[in-house]
């Protein structure tokens, strides 16, 4: 019986569970993780860290001037 | 939920995987940076509506997603009009460095579905839960299961099946799902 199920694998046919076998699910898997992970390696860019650091939340927006100081952003407009 | 230092925190260790997903949604780097940071003007602008406790990452993925789709919707008109110009931008997507194995799995991957390879995607490289992934697309747990069946047995059918040319993709998959009927 094992050798029907190695040919199942070689076929890409469907196991026992109605899948496909373990060997072609574990191919895939890793396939597919290795081109994620090589996206997910690369990292934050600056450019999205600066903008989760300084962006404000909607509520905070109108307090512009509790603090007074600091806001660090010039957007040419006094 | 205020947007404390550790939220702005928790969002940032979310960015390398949502770009990852973009460019999985996207086939374009450029295009997928600039949905992220979409998705992340747009998280930061209605953070209050984020439920603390939930799940963060899963919440980011879903605004994404939305933002993908519906710039998709819009983009599929100008496709349409530029005359396959975008498709050409498609395929010069530089190669640096991969391995021809990936090239191959990367074209199957195109070759899904919108629905399958995102379910996929989620599911099996993001490792969301079924139960998350659902809550991201919009559907039942159920229909993401099936979606990532059928997605793994179509890049089987691509990929590992020799006679797959023969049949084209369609039958193949049917044939390897075992007729499990449409």
């Amino acid at each position: 019986m094992s050798d029907l199920k190695s040919q199942a694998s070689k076929n890409a046919a469907p196991g026992k569970h109605g899948g496909l076998s373990a060997e072609i699910q574990s191919r895939i898997g890793h396939q597919l993780r290795a081109i994620y992970d090589d996206v997910v390696r690369q990292g934050v860019p600056d450019r999205f860290v600066d903008l989760v650091r300084k962006l404000d939340g909607p509520a905070t927006t109108p307090k512009a001037a509790e603090s007074g100081n600091d806001n660090g952003q010039d957007d040419g407009r006094d | 939920m205020p947007l404390t230092d550790s939220l702005r925190d928790d969002i940032l260790s979310s960015v390398p995987s949502l770009r990852a997903f973009a460019i999985s949604l996207c086939g374009n780097a450029d295009r997928a940076d600039d949905l992220v940071q979409e998705t992340l003007l747009r998280a930061l602008a209605n953070i209050d509506s984020f439920q603390p406790g939930s799940n963060l990452p899963a919440w980011l993925f879903t605004i994404l997603r939305n933002l993908f789709r519906s710039d998709y919707r819009k983009r599929r008109r100008e496709v349409e009009d530029a005359e396959g110009n975008y498709a050409k931008t498609l395929k010069t997507q530089p190669a640096q460095g991969a391995h021809l194995e990936f090239e191959e799995f990367r074209a199957a991957l195109d070759k899904l579905p919108q629905d399958q390879r995102e379910a996929l995607i989620l599911v099996g490289a993001s490792g969301f839960s079924y139960e998350d992934a659902a809550m991201i697309c919009g559907c039942a747990i159920g229909t993401i299961k099936s979606r990532v069946n059928r997605a793994r047995s179509k890049l089987a059918a691509l990929l590992y099946v020799d006679s797959a040319e023969d049949f084209g993709p369609d039958q193949t998959v049917r044939a390897v799902m075992g007729g499990s009927g449409g």
